[in-house]
């Protein structure tokens, strides 16, 4: 008795070594066990920009299906992409596509680009005495980039005739962290004034050092409301919630446009789609379209091990693109407009479509 | 109840051998498993980023030391981040200085004793403090006042040569390398505080009654005795609460202005390694995901000479002051 337990007291610890190491194993399988009867959790993270979105429609479409389970925690669009490609999530959210480079590196097989919605980036502005403002792409490079530094300044009252200016310097606001509506804003400038625009294109740009910069859309969003003569491009719900005051900004048809959700719709509509559904609708032609747009997608696998993933899977994009394109403009982003609204449909029909062929990894779990 | 027989310590029976010993070895075992996995897992952590971060090295090679952080031209150097890095926690570290030796002679040798006690745990409680609380009261309630200080700073020393530098271009929201400093200042001086205090305490009262009786002042008597017996003491605290500025992230993400810098205007916004990976790793990939890992690295890299210069400082007082001693 005596001896068992002197053997006991090393072979305790010892165990609880040896133990650890299959631990992290068993976590992570059990985080990915097969969900029982029909049930499914899908997970998900990635682009904060459609994070709000994706949260109004999982929770109405969680009413419908209270057996599927989704989570979607955010992280940005870059980490999003990665936790798809090492198969750490189902799916992700992503306002850029991959890069050549890091498309090599997806595991799991065939994968897709759902786009869901499209919101506009606002140009707000803070100047008192001025209600309305017009500001072509020109104009607003030079604004970003430092060149422009009062609000009386000729180029601005070219673009704003019998609009009385301040003579108030100028405040840019631009984003600390990097994102997605930098990458966005900065390829409308890119796009549309190649050769005023010198900062190029990202998710972060080496801004001018006298600039302010705020944190994520409602930070910058704060600065612009409280500081007499700030100007920063915040998305659209961001800046409809801060009520501040948006300029029209000129298009590629020479229209200023006021950023709207019908505005955002009638740019994605003109966009050039390519076969994969990603699209650019920075800068689009069009009238009627409002020029700054962000995109973004919803990365899904072909195949998924679980039959119960696959058809939760399909039923929550098949939502999104019912339903969902309806939830969209009350929560101030923009519907797909009917041509790439067939076309994310015909798409998802493949998901789950093809057999095993093109599972190359993930042993199914029996 | 007591009896007359000597108390023979329970498990040890006539013959056999004592089963503590097994015990004894097994707890070796466990000991030196434990030593061996913070090695272990801090060679992982090494050998891991080191490889995610190798892009970035071979694309930059010395690069990654100069002063242009511009992922949208894939251009990574790390400079600005470095200088960021060291500026903010030598600002942090010389601001907290003084005020945490300060508040340590207070409770052990100024302060009456019954009000020692609440002293140290008011300190104690500011290290329990989030950092990303710390961060936003900076953002939102300091910034904007400083921001006011800085501009009047500058204004007054714009005339002087080398302050008119040192104090240029002060940054009109408040956020900048100095804000930084001093938010960093406030969380490392519970930790300077503490150790600081710890040694203070060891010096042997008859040292300082010594000092005293032959007529030194109380300021004579910590300069005479307190001092030189804590030195390498204070070495030490200090290198920790700076090995902690130099990692601090959130609250400098919120407050240094995000612009990657080598300047010498402190009161105009910079960035550090820790603080750009918070801001930026989100949306990285590619090269700007290998620099920012990269990043981890090289702070990794600078936080180990840092406190290896300051085991040698430490080495170094204590062979000098066992020498006068």
């Amino acid at each position: 008795m005596k001896r068992i337990t002197g053997y006991l007291r090393w072979l305790v610890p010892t165990a609880l070594i040896v133990g650890l190491v299959p631990l992290g194993g068993a976590i992570a399988s059990a985080v990915d066990a097969p969900a029982q009867g029909g049930s499914a959790t899908l997970n998900g993270s990635g682009s904060t920009f459609q994070q709000p979105y994706n949260e109004a429609v999982m929770g109405a479409f969680k009413q419908k299906n209270p057996n599927v389970t989704i989570n979607y925690s955010g992280g940005g669009s870059g980490k999003g992409r990665q936790d798809f490609s090492d198969q750490v999530v189902d799916f992700a959210g992503t306002d850029a596509p991959y890069s050549a480079a890091d498309a090599a590196n997806v595991k799991g097989g065939k994968y897709f680009y759902f786009p869901t919605v499209a919101g506009p980036i606002t140009v707000s502005y803070n100047v008192s005495g001025v209600s309305k403002l017009r500001l072509s792409a020109e104009t607003l490079a030079k604004i970003f980039q430092g060149d422009i530094k009062t609000w009386d300044d000729a180029a601005i009252k070219a673009d704003n005739p019998g609009v009385k200016l301040p003579s108030t310097a100028i405040t840019v606001v631009h984003r600390s962290d990097s994102s997605g509506t930098t990458q966005n804003f900065t390829g409308f400038l890119a796009a549309a004034a190649p050769t005023a625009w010198t900062l190029g294109t990202g998710s972060t740009v080496s801004w001018p050092a006298d600039q302010q910069s705020g944190q994520g859309n409602p930070g910058v969003g704060q600065i612009v409301k409280t500081t007499d003569g700030a100007v920063g491009y915040v998305d659209f719900s961001d800046a409809k919630a801060l009520k501040l005051k948006f300029a029209s900004v000129k298009n590629k048809a020479g229209k200023f446009v006021a950023p709207t959700v019908k505005a955002t719709t009638a740019a994605v509509e003109k966009a050039p789609v390519n076969a994969d559904l990603t699209y650019n609708p920075l800068n689009a032609a069009g009238a009627a379209a409002y020029p700054i747009a962000s995109p973004t997608w919803i990365l899904a696998y072909q195949n998924y091990s679980d039959a119960a993933k696959t058809t939760a899977i399909k039923n929550f994009l098949n939502y999104i693109y019912g339903n969902g394109q309806k939830i969209a403009s009350q929560v101030d982003y923009a519907p797909l407009p009917k041509n790439l609204l067939d076309k994310a449909k015909a798409q998802v029909k493949q998901v789950g479509g093809s057999s095993s062929g093109s599972t190359s990894s993930s042993p199914a779990s029996t | 109840m007591a009896t007359d027989a000597p108390a023979i310590p329970a498990g040890l029976t006539k013959g056999k051998r004592p089963p503590g010993l097994i015990a004894d070895r097994g707890f070796r075992i466990l000991a030196l498993a434990a030593g061996l996995m913070v090695l272990v897992i801090l060679v992982l952590i090494a050998i891991y980023t080191t490889r995610e971060a190798w892009p970035w090295f071979s694309a930059e090679r010395l690069g990654i030391f100069s002063d242009n952080w511009d992922p949208a031209h894939n251009h990574f150097g790390a400079g600005g981040l470095i200088y960021g890095t060291l500026l903010v926690a030598g600002v942090a570290v010389f601001l907290s200085l003084p005020i945490s030796v300060g508040i340590a002679l207070f409770v052990t040798d100024v302060a009456p004793q019954r009000i020692r006690r609440p002293i140290v745990y008011t300190v104690d409680l500011l290290a329990a403090i989030p950092s990303v609380v710390y961060g936003l009261w900076a953002l939102f309630v300091l910034a904007e006042p400083l921001a006011n200080l800085f501009q009047t700073v500058s204004d007054a020393t714009a005339s002087i040569p080398i302050l008119n530098t040192l104090f240029a271009n002060p940054s009109a929201s408040g956020k900048s390398f100095m804000t930084a400093g001093i938010v960093v200042a406030i969380m490392i001086t519970p930790i300077i505080t503490s150790i600081t205090r710890e040694v203070f305490a060891t010096v042997p009262p008859a040292q300082k009654e010594a000092a005293l009786a032959l007529g030194a002042t109380r300021w004579e008597m910590i300069r005479g005795a307190v001092f030189p017996h804590s030195r390498s003491g204070m070495v030490a605290g200090t290198m920790i609460g700076l090995g902690r500025a130099m990692g601090e992230t959130i609250a400098i993400a919120l407050v240094i202005g995000s612009s990657a810098r080598i300047t010498a205007n402190i009161l105009g916004p910079g960035d550090t390694l820790a603080s750009i990976i918070a801001n930026q790793f989100g949306e990285a990939s590619g090269t700007h995901r290998a620099a920012l890992i990269g990043c981890g690295v090289v702070l990794f890299a600078i936080t180990i000479l840092i406190s290896a210069a300051a085991r040698a400082v430490v080495a170094r007082t204590d062979r000098r002051s066992a020498g006068t001693a």
